[in-house]
């Protein structure tokens, strides 16, 4: 809500704009003001991250170098991770590190961090890609369906339709989904992102196991990769298209009751062509932000879900860490989630004055 | 329909709770999630009489007992019963969902109506910092708390909490600038009254309300982030009945042994629903275009 | 004022939903229609622009009942939406009240004016581009090329009004109803705007329907008028000889109005009898 108020009030701070064809300067200083705002969010995320991280109760110390270190080799190590420096001193350290790169390593694999993530994210963004291709189109148009229906039947099965959607724990009905058309059914793959016997075939150029396998034109593991991404994606997708159809119903509403839909039925346009050449336009920027916020929110829902369908992604690999305490890899992961969120915010706000003719 | 209108206006909060409640009782869907409410509290208030079995009761020679019977929902692993743990749970989750409410409410209050109202560095500041909250998803920084301050049911209601404030922060603060500048809080400051004192008295109630919708929202929210931190084994531990940690629990049996997980999920399900629904009736309840188009 | 007539409306009524039941908004309306200027006067809430919105069926919860509303060869109470997809913007358009509301805020306003042509005739986009710009040249807009590739924030409300007639004149329709179509505008270029539908409507022979609150704008500008009270048609009168009004309404009206070189005593204050909300008929 409060992101889109925000971006409602970058909208009429750019009330006056020229004319396609007449060329005037383009306004820089909005646009400035707002990359300035992004780097103090940026900077107020590491300083989180830096305090969640320190806020550990449990010891970075003892989880390196194991319960029966020697007193020296612990304090050595103390030193090593600059504990013994001031707090303020520890967190130059850290944005040194943050700025080159420098994420640390992880316990667990002995990797650098940010190798690790880079691995695992293709596979996460190929699952939320899915998703929110599913979402959106069930949200949208759901969501016109119900604000044209308004208060008739076809519009309070949508309601409870997509309340259900969002108010259903994503991790258990990947679960019985599992239960009923893997285990049951047998109509989709079951965890993992293709079956076992497929893995390693295909070389690993992109990370996305359609791309990959589409380009090594290996057809087989193309086709279990779908059967294995299509349950867990219409789940998450099932998820985030609450969100959209709601916001749709409200925007479409507040639309169809504009004069300027009068005028199109005035000129003979059917209520279908008004719906979608007319009202529909007009929704179209504000729905491309709710659709960046929905997938930056499917991360949320991926963590659950790549839990429940072994799905080695993101998500996975954030709270396999967890479990086990590696701070260093938590805390990169979620300040790539933080980043990510913030550009998807960002990219929605230049697509919004991109597409609305009075923001330009 | 204005006599209606105006009779909300007037101050009486009881009258207006009477005309809430009735336009609620109006929508079936509404009333289904009022119902349901009322039923958890029900259940939550009188458990150990619902309840045929105590939650921890092990009986290990009826594990994995299909649903039916003497155990409505089926046994665990370990010859629990289902249905009294899922009662049992329930004291759980209004737990959960009160002690946020009470901590994220006030916070939310506070630095939304001061920053509202003292405005300059004050609220840039408190705004940025709230923005910087919003720019994650609520689980993720959730998780991020829960991991940093160790795996626990109240780690995770304080995690939780964190995470939860600044909408309502931003909520409060959006309320009071449109009350700032009103005649009579300009009356309250030419009397001699002082910010706390104009703050407290003057802004903070005119925030309630929508304040208290917006948790109720939040409810909905709050019992899905905890299932699923009880789920992922960073909330509430094992043999606590906590539905997510139980479903976490069954998943090992869940191929031959369907109930332990689809009970547990269902009454997640059911209890979520009926905070949304609740939560979008106020919503149309409160909002006076709605009321008048009746 | 032609002998014959393009729309005949008998004893329309229009409904609205309320608790319960139907409020009328509209009762008992009956008149005529020629290839003339018709103005309906009334003050807000007579059920002025209601009369208008009925007509083109574009009331979807109201209900609307009358014993015969022909418009041409039609029957346009009893024709099917698909039929009346023809009629709307073809032969029978609206000219709206806020040229800032009722033009869409993100398409370029020529696109939408030629957007009134395409649905109505097979051509090619080109085709429909060059007549929107011939067009747009008639209601005196200049550099019509520049203005068909605006966005409505960017055009003054004159011009969105002259756009918003170029619009609905573009199909060549032989019923056009103007719906409060100056009162948005700024007093200066409300003539300009008038003139310009004065010269179109007469040069094609199209029968105009002007809706207004403003009697001294309707009484120089139109044949005849109507005058609404209450959702009733109280009097009708060629416009010359509106000052021989016998309704008590109507005298009223015209006495409350301010006139150059008038006396200084106060205007007269309407008052309203609830007898003349009692059914009557006027045929017009």
């Amino acid at each position: 809500m409060s992101k889109n108020s925000k971006t409602a009030g970058w909208g009429s701070a750019l009330a006056v704009s020229p004319a396609k064809k007449i060329r005037r300067p383009f306004n820089w200083r909005p646009m400035m003001s707002q990359l300035f705002t992004v780097a103090v969010t940026l900077f107020g995320l590491l300083v989180l991250t830096f305090v969640i991280g320190r806020m550990m109760p449990s010891d970075p110390v003892r989880a390196i170098v194991g319960e029966d270190a020697t007193r020296e080799t612990y304090e050595m190590v103390f030193r090593q991770l600059g504990l013994d420096r001031p707090l303020w001193e520890q967190f130059l350290i850290y944005l040194r590190d943050v700025l080159t790169g420098n994420f640390g390593v992880s316990i667990r694999t002995g990797q650098p961090v940010i190798t690790d993530i880079l691995h695992v994210l293709p596979a996460t963004i190929e699952l939320a890609t899915f998703a929110i291709l599913i979402g959106a189109t069930l949200g949208v148009s759901l969501g016109v369906l119900a604000a044209v229906n308004k208060d008739r039947w076809p519009d309070h099965v949508i309601r409870v339709f997509s309340l259900m959607g969002h108010s259903m724990p994503i991790f258990w009905t990947g679960m019985i989904g599992l239960l009923v058309f893997y285990a049951t059914l047998g109509w989709v793959g079951g965890s993992g992102r293709m079956a076992d016997f497929y893995i390693g075939l295909v070389d690993e150029r992109t990370g996305f196991l359609l791309i990959d396998s589409a380009l090594a034109q290996d057809w087989e593991v193309f086709r279990s990769a779908l059967n294995h991404l299509i349950l867990p994606a219409s789940i998450l997708g099932y998820s985030s298209s609450a969100y959209i159809t709601r916001m749709t119903r409200s925007f479409m509403l507040d639309q169809i009751n504009q004069e300027y839909i009068t005028t199109a039925r005035v000129k003979g346009l059917s209520s279908r062509q008004t719906i979608w050449r007319h009202a529909f336009l007009n929704i179209r920027v504000q729905l491309v932000t709710i659709v960046a916020l929905a997938y930056g929110s499917l991360l949320e829902g991926a963590v659950l879900i790549e839990t429940v369908f072994a799905w080695p992604g993101f998500g996975q690999y954030l709270t396999n860490n967890m479990l086990i305490g590696d701070m260093n890899a938590v805390m990169t992961c979620v300040l790539i989630v933080g980043v990510i969120f913030i550009t998807l915010n960002l990219i929605s706000d230049m697509l919004y004055r991109i597409f609305d003719p009075r923001t330009r | 329909m204005t006599t209606q209108a105006t009779k909300l206006a007037v101050p009486g909060p009881l009258l207006a709770l009477g005309n809430i409640l009735r336009f609620l009782m109006k929508s079936p869907t509404s009333a289904f999630g009022l119902l349901v409410i009322s039923v958890l509290i029900g259940v939550a208030v009188f458990a150990p009489w619902i309840a045929p079995f105590g939650p921890y009761a092990q009986d290990l020679n009826n594990t994995l007992a299909a649903p039916g019977g003497a155990h409505l929902f089926g046994t665990d692993e370990l010859g629990r019963d289902i249905f009294s743990r899922l009662v049992y749970g329930t004291r759980i989750t209004l737990t959960i969902i009160s002690l946020v409410s009470i901590v994220v409410g006030p916070i939310g209050i506070f630095v939304g109506t001061t920053a509202g109202y003292l405005g300059g560095k004050y609220d840039t500041i408190m705004m940025r910092i709230t923005d910087i909250f919003l720019s994650f998803p609520s689980l993720i920084l959730s998780l991020a708390f829960v991991a940093a301050l160790g795996p626990s049911l109240n780690n995770a209601i304080i995690a939780i909490a964190l995470t939860s404030w600044p909408p309502i922060a931003r909520l409060a603060r959006a309320e009071t600038l449109t009350f700032r500048s009103a005649d009579y809080v300009a009356a309250a400051r030419l009397q001699g009254a002082s910010t706390s004192r104009i703050v407290l008295k003057s802004i903070v109630p005119m925030c309630l309300p929508s304040v208290l919708i917006r948790l109720t929202l939040n409810m909905a929210t709050v019992i899905l982030t905890a299932a699923g931190l009880g789920f992922l084994g960073l909330g509430a531990q094992p043999p606590v009945p906590e539905w997510g940690a139980m479903i976490a629990m069954g998943r090992r049996y869940m191929i031959d042994s369907w109930w332990l997980v689809t009970f547990p999920g269902l009454a997640i399900l059911l209890v979520g629903l009926a905070f949304n629904l609740l939560g979008d009736g106020l919503r149309d309840a409160l909002d006076p275009k709605q009321m008048n188009r009746r | 004022m032609t002998g014959e007539h393009i729309l005949d409306v008998r004893k329309l009524s229009v409904g609205y939903r309320s608790d319960g039941g139907y409020i009328d908004a509209v009762r008992n309306v009956s008149f005529k229609l020629g290839r003339e200027k018709l103005g309906i006067v009334g003050e807000s809430g007579s059920g002025k622009s209601t009369i208008g919105r009925a007509l083109l069926r574009l009331l979807p919860t109201a209900r609307i009942t009358a014993e015969s509303i022909r418009f041409e060869e039609l029957d346009l109470l009893n024709i099917s939406e698909r039929e009346m997809l023809k009629v709307r913007g073809r032969r029978m358009s609206m000219i709206l009240q806020d040229p800032k509301f009722s033009l869409n805020p993100i398409r370029r306003v020529g696109d939408q004016i030629s957007e009134a042509y395409l649905t109505h005739f097979k051509c090619a986009k080109a085709d429909a581009r060059a007549k929107t710009i011939d067009m747009l040249q008639a209601v005196q807009i200049r550099d019509p090329e520049r203005v068909y590739d605006l966005y409505p924030h960017e055009v003054s409300g004159g011009m969105g009004q002259r756009i918003m007639i170029a619009m609905m004149l573009l199909t060549d329709p032989d019923v056009v109803i103007a719906d409060e179509p100056t009162s948005a505008l700024d007093v200066t270029v409300r003539l300009q705007v008038l003139n310009i539908l004065d010269r179109l409507v007469s040069e094609r022979g199209i029968g105009l329907i002007m809706i207004s609150h403003d009697l001294n704008l309707v009484r120089n500008f139109c044949d005849r008028v109507l005058i609404m009270y209450a959702g009733q048609v109280v009097e009708s009168l060629k416009a010359p000889e509106l000052s021989n009004a016998q309704h008590p309404y109507t005298q009223g009206l015209l006495a409350a109005q301010p006139r150059i070189g008038g006396g200084r005593t106060p205007l007269k204050v309407l008052d309203r009898r609830p007898e003349w909300k009692e059914p009557l008929e006027v045929q017009a």
